[in-house]
């Protein structure tokens, strides 16, 4: 029996950051883990949990490749069954997002979605989510039922590998009933991280003038390893996919460092950037609303600034 | 047959959040509730299929029945046939919410689709379509930007990380979370707000749907506001010079580069 499940995510074959957080987070919290993944490499991903402080870990790999909501709820069930864990974990991801509120009605719980923090308080699971894209957060307490948390990633400290291996057990994956199939997957335009996952995150407002300058903030994107954002005003005007917009009807950010290039700071936009642990404002208004949320401002032109930065930060980073 | 739409009404997204002094929730008194940005899409993807299966279109929401009522009524007004309000505290969780909207699709049946928004702006919950799909025993997909519809299925894309999509195929009845971009709701004509005076909204209870006990199994309690920022750092000079700067600190002093 084990105290805290955590739902384990990877990409080309190694945990990603975000599930070492959980991880982390339960070992340094002296909770007895247990993990479980399901994919194509998902018996690699259990034998990692150990690792980061899982004894046991749950593999299943379905027929079929790809997510099967159907599948993945009722192995998820299985397995959270199995581990006989009050508390479950995963990374706020479209697929956790997606399967867990389902597991969470099976399995006669609640759920806590897209949450920035996690402590125990006398024996009890406190999380703490933002509420209202962001303008306040509330700590999460959980009266009855499955205590199930997705967290947010770049929350949480990781620890290093200690070179252990978690005990697999594999679980045989259910037949898909064929009420819902996935039909194909089309990849993005970008292999960068998610604005979701991003650390550094780069955004462009109508200040860019027009969609073809957002090659601009590309570029600097390159230089900074950073995922390219946007307002939503220049989503409305065509220039880039809903995909990219942030604020309180776009996604929810927390990288280390986010740029807004000619964004206003609108209260929806800064709704959903504001948990950016450091905030950089370019803006020619010196009175546009975003230097009060900015920790750092230059008031100027782009254009201007986008060569000397791209320089600078050349310089800095090689 | 039946398309629902389940529909939740948030404050607006001008509204500057308040907490109550003793951090159990926000300050209600000078809101300005509106239907939720997601559930606009939801309502509009179901009067567009109704062109097709002609369909009765019935709205749904579960809250505090006084003010929700104005969120459906605006819902008729765009096209929507019937409302149903299921009275219940704004502190029910997504569980709750989940099995209130279920069990009122059940009585009402003949369902052949459910659409509700990918996420509602105030809890951001993302949770309760997928709940209700499992309280209905039926398929569900989420954050769905694009729906063909043809007899017993469904054909969706769904949103996932990086710009990617998910291409689902879902036998109907099922339920689907509507994102940005499926459709571009219309708005309320007048006329439109005329004739949703007339069509019928109907009241129900937890009591009703047979629900006695409406305790909640997640609470939100000691709401904050986030940290007050230190003030802004303004950096001066040329383009070079700022640009330099700008470097130095992200990297010396916020050590974020
Ligand atoms: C229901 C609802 C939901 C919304 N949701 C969102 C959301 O999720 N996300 C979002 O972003 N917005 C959202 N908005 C829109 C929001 O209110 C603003 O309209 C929007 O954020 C403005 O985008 P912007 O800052 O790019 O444009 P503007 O407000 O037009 O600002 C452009 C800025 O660029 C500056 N500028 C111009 N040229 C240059 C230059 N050469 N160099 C430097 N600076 C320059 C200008 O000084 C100005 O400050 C929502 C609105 C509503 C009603």
């Amino acid at each position: 029996m084990s105290q805290v499940f955590v739902f384990l995510e990877g990409k080309d074959g190694t945990l990603k950051k975000g599930s070492v957080e959980l991880l982390t987070w339960a070992k340094t919290n002296g909770l007895e883990t247990s993990a479980g993944a399901i994919g194509a490499d998902a018996a690699g991903l259990a034998k990692q949990a150990g690792a980061f402080g899982a004894k046991v870990a749950f593999a299943s790999t379905p027929s079929a490749e790809g997510y099967n909501p159907e599948v993945y709820v009722s192995l998820l069930k299985e397995m959270i069954s199995a581990s006989g864990a009050q508390i479950v974990l995963a990374n706020a991801s479209a697929l956790a997002k997606d399967a867990f509120p389902r597991v969470a009605a099976r399995m006669d719980s609640s759920v806590a979605s897209d949450c920035t923090g996690l402590k125990m308080d006398g024996g009890k699971l406190i999380a703490l989510k933002p509420l209202y894209s962001g303008k306040c957060t509330a700590e999460v307490e959980f009266e009855s039922g499955l205590n199930i948390v997705l967290m947010r990633s770049n929350q949480l400290p990781v620890m290093d590998a200690d070179g252990s291996e978690a005990d697999v057990k594999t679980i045989d994956a259910p037949q898909a009933s064929g009420n819902v199939t996935l039909e194909k997957t089309v990849q993005g335009a970008s292999n960068k991280p998610d604005l979701t996952e991003a650390n550094v995150i780069i955004s462009g407002g109508r200040g860019m003038g027009e969609a073809k300058n957002f090659e601009i903030l590309e570029d600097l994107a390159g230089t900074l390893g950073a995922t390219v954002g946007a307002s939503r005003a220049v989503v409305d005007a065509g220039w880039v996919p809903h995909g990219m917009q942030v604020g309180q009807t776009g996604k929810t950010v927390s990288p280390s460092l986010y740029i807004a290039c000619g964004i206003s700071g609108a209260i929806q936009h800064m709704a959903g950037m504001s948990g950016s642990k450091v905030i950089v404002a370019i803006n020619k208004d010196a009175d546009a609303p975003i230097f009060q949320k900015a920790s750092y401002g230059i008031v100027g032109d782009i254009f201007e600034l986008a060569g000397p930065l791209k320089e600078e930060l050349s310089k800095a980073l090689n | 047959m039946k398309t629902f739409v389940c529909i939740k009404q948030v404050p607006d997204t001008e509204t500057k959040i308040q907490i109550k002094g003793d951090k159990s929730g926000i300050e209600e008194g000078s809101i300005k509730w509106v239907m939720n940005p997601y559930d606009e899409f939801a309502v509009e993807e179901a009067l567009k299929l109704k062109t097709t299966t002609s369909d009765t279109v019935v709205v749904l929401s579960a809250g505090p029945k006084s003010r929700v009522v104005d969120s459906l009524r605006t819902a008729l007004a765009m096209g929507a046939d019937e409302a149903v309000v299921i009275d219940a505290p704004e502190t029910i969780d997504c569980y709750l919410a989940a099995k209130l909207l279920a069990e009122t699709i059940k009585k009402e049946g003949d369902v052949r689709m459910v659409f509700t928004g990918k996420l509602a702006i105030d809890g951001n919950g993302s949770s309760v379509g997928q709940m209700v799909a499992e309280f209905l025993e039926v398929p569900h997909a989420g954050v769905v930007s694009k729906l063909d519809f043809t007899e017993g299925q469904v054909v969706v894309e769904r949103d996932v990380e990086g710009g990617a999509k998910e291409v689902f195929q879902l036998k109907t009845p099922c339920v689907i979370s509507a994102n940005k971009g499926l459709n571009t709701p219309r708005y309320a004509s007048l006329p439109g707000i005329m004739k949703a005076k007339k069509k019928p909204l109907k009241e129900l209870t937890a009591a009703d749907l047979g629900l006695n006990d409406l305790m909640p199994k997640m609470k939100f309690k000691n709401f904050e506001l986030p940290p007050e920022k230190p003030p802004v750092k303004m950096i001066e000079g040329s383009p070079q010079e700022q640009a330099h700067k700008l470097v130095d600190l992200l990297m010396n002093e916020a050590k974020v580069l």
